[in-house]
């Protein structure tokens, strides 16, 4: 904790909540879960206040399956395969897209979806697939890429769909008779496209307290001073406290985008199994850039790798530090499960800036 | 995953804009924000503009991020030293 006005403000959030009732909270984003653990706030909330982390990260809510399939299309003759970095070591099925790769597949790492456009084009005897994952923050650049794919009448380009939509997941949370939570700290990013509206459910059908907030230090500390108050007088209202990047329609031009391009799908999370129109395929008109169409990949689903409990950490079930693994047979370097793996992952965030207080 | 770093935009052809990072330019897509000027402040995730911001945004926000990714990468790169 490096500046004071934050620490007094999380000691605030402990002051101001009730006593006789351990809080917990739930951060539905990877990069708040980063930043959460950077500033070190759970040792200052204590017992009074859990901050529990959830599927707030794309790549961990891939289901094994899915990671199987993305490994099975890179060991293919004649594909391309690009992806986003934190994809490549995250285990399935025993190896990696980083095993795949050093075995000598052509995997390839890309900043933009568009970057596999160009790849298509300068490798016209190559098919290039791109390994869709992500949440609203990133679907609308995946719409954009297969969009001009179409434009460009690229035959050699596919994506292979895994991306995921964050309300479906939060309305799980709040049926889920397991998880009591208390309040949500909703992911600024995410919110950035859908707005205000598509959170509402959890406030007017659950009564739960809801904000919207940014990454900076002063932003958590601005949410959980938000959800704190909330909490202690019993209101339940959507704040919005990551006013200057989201406004409440979010971004209409994207999401009109997603919607030309994609049509919801059935997917499968992992730690939840298939959630009902929580995934995104790609409609008739742009079916021909759905990897699937092209290439016979592994069915269903196999079970998650035995021991790790990254299914159960994803929806708040357990700490990373609950897991047997955590630390000992699973770590950066040796990862069990995705949550290890990711830049955003909530094992690898208690990994990287320390542990010994979660309990 | 979700992380969009703010700049400021420097040019705008179409579609292709220059965004500054503080420093650094990149060509930005901005076919999401067909509403977007010259000088304005932007939230840039994979090589797309997706959504608006202010300055005072983009100056705290990049230097939040930049703690959290260079942590990140310092354990990334111990990692890779030590030939896993």
């Amino acid at each position: 904790m490096t500046e004071n006005p934050i620490k007094k403000a999380i000691e605030r959030c402990v002051e101001l909540l009730p006593d006789g009732k351990r809080w917990q909270v739930m951060e539905v984003c990877g990069t708040h879960t980063m930043s959460i653990a950077r500033m070190g706030i759970r040792t200052i909330l204590g017992e009074k206040l859990r901050l529990v982390s959830g599927p707030g990260c794309p790549v961990c809510v891939t289901s094994e399956g899915d990671i199987v399939r993305s490994i099975h299309l890179a060991g293919l003759p004649g594909v391309i395969v690009t992806t986003f970095g934190d994809m490549m070591r995250v285990p399935g099925g025993g190896k990696s897209l980083f095993d795949a790769k050093a075995g000598g597949a052509d995997v390839r790492i890309i900043y933009s979806p568009t970057d596999s456009l160009k790849i298509a084009e300068d490798n016209p005897d190559k098919q290039v697939v791109f390994l869709a994952v992500g949440f609203e923050t990133t679907i609308p650049s995946i719409a954009a890429t297969v969009e001009l794919a179409g434009k460009r009448n690229l035959s050699n380009f596919s994506i292979l769909p895994m991306m995921k939509l964050v309300p479906p997941a939060l309305r799980l949370l709040c049926e889920h008779p397991e998880l009591a939570i208390d309040g949500f700290i909703l992911p600024g990013h995410v919110s950035t496209i859908i707005g205000h509206q598509p959170y509402r459910f959890i406030v007017e059908d659950f009564g739960i307290p809801s904000v919207i907030t940014g990454f900076t230090d002063r932003d958590i500390a601005d949410g959980l001073l938000r959800m704190s108050a909330m909490l202690a007088s019993g209101a339940a209202r959507l704040e919005n406290s990551y006013a200057r990047a989201v406004p409440e329609d979010g971004n209409s031009s994207a999401r009109a985008l997603m919607e030309q391009v994609f049509e919801p799908a059935n997917a499968y999370w992992r730690g939840v199994g298939e959630l009902a129109a929580s995934g995104l395929n790609c409609r008739n008109e742009y079916a021909r850039f759905d990897a699937r169409t092209h290439f016979e990949l592994p069915d269903g689903e196999p079970p998650e790798p035995p021991g790790c409990l990254c299914g159960a950490v994803i929806l708040g079930k357990v700490l990373p530090t609950d897991c047997p693994q955590f630390g000992k047979s699973c770590a950066p370097e040796n990862p069990l499960g995705p949550c290890m793996v990711s830049s955003e992952g909530a094992c690898a965030a208690y990994h990287k800036y320390g542990f010994s207080d979660e309990k | 995953m979700c992380l969009a770093y703010p700049g400021k935009v420097v040019k705008i052809d179409g579609n292709d804009g220059e965004v500054d990072f503080g420093g650094f330019t990149k060509k930005v897509n901005l076919m999401l924000m067909p509403e977007i000027k010259i000088g304005d402040y932007v939230l840039v995730h994979a090589g797309f503009a997706i959504s608006k911001t202010t300055e005072e945004d983009a100056i705290e926000t990049l230097t939040a991020l930049k703690e959290i990714r260079d942590a990140f990468y310092e354990e990334r790169r111990e990692i890779h030293k030590e030939g896993v």
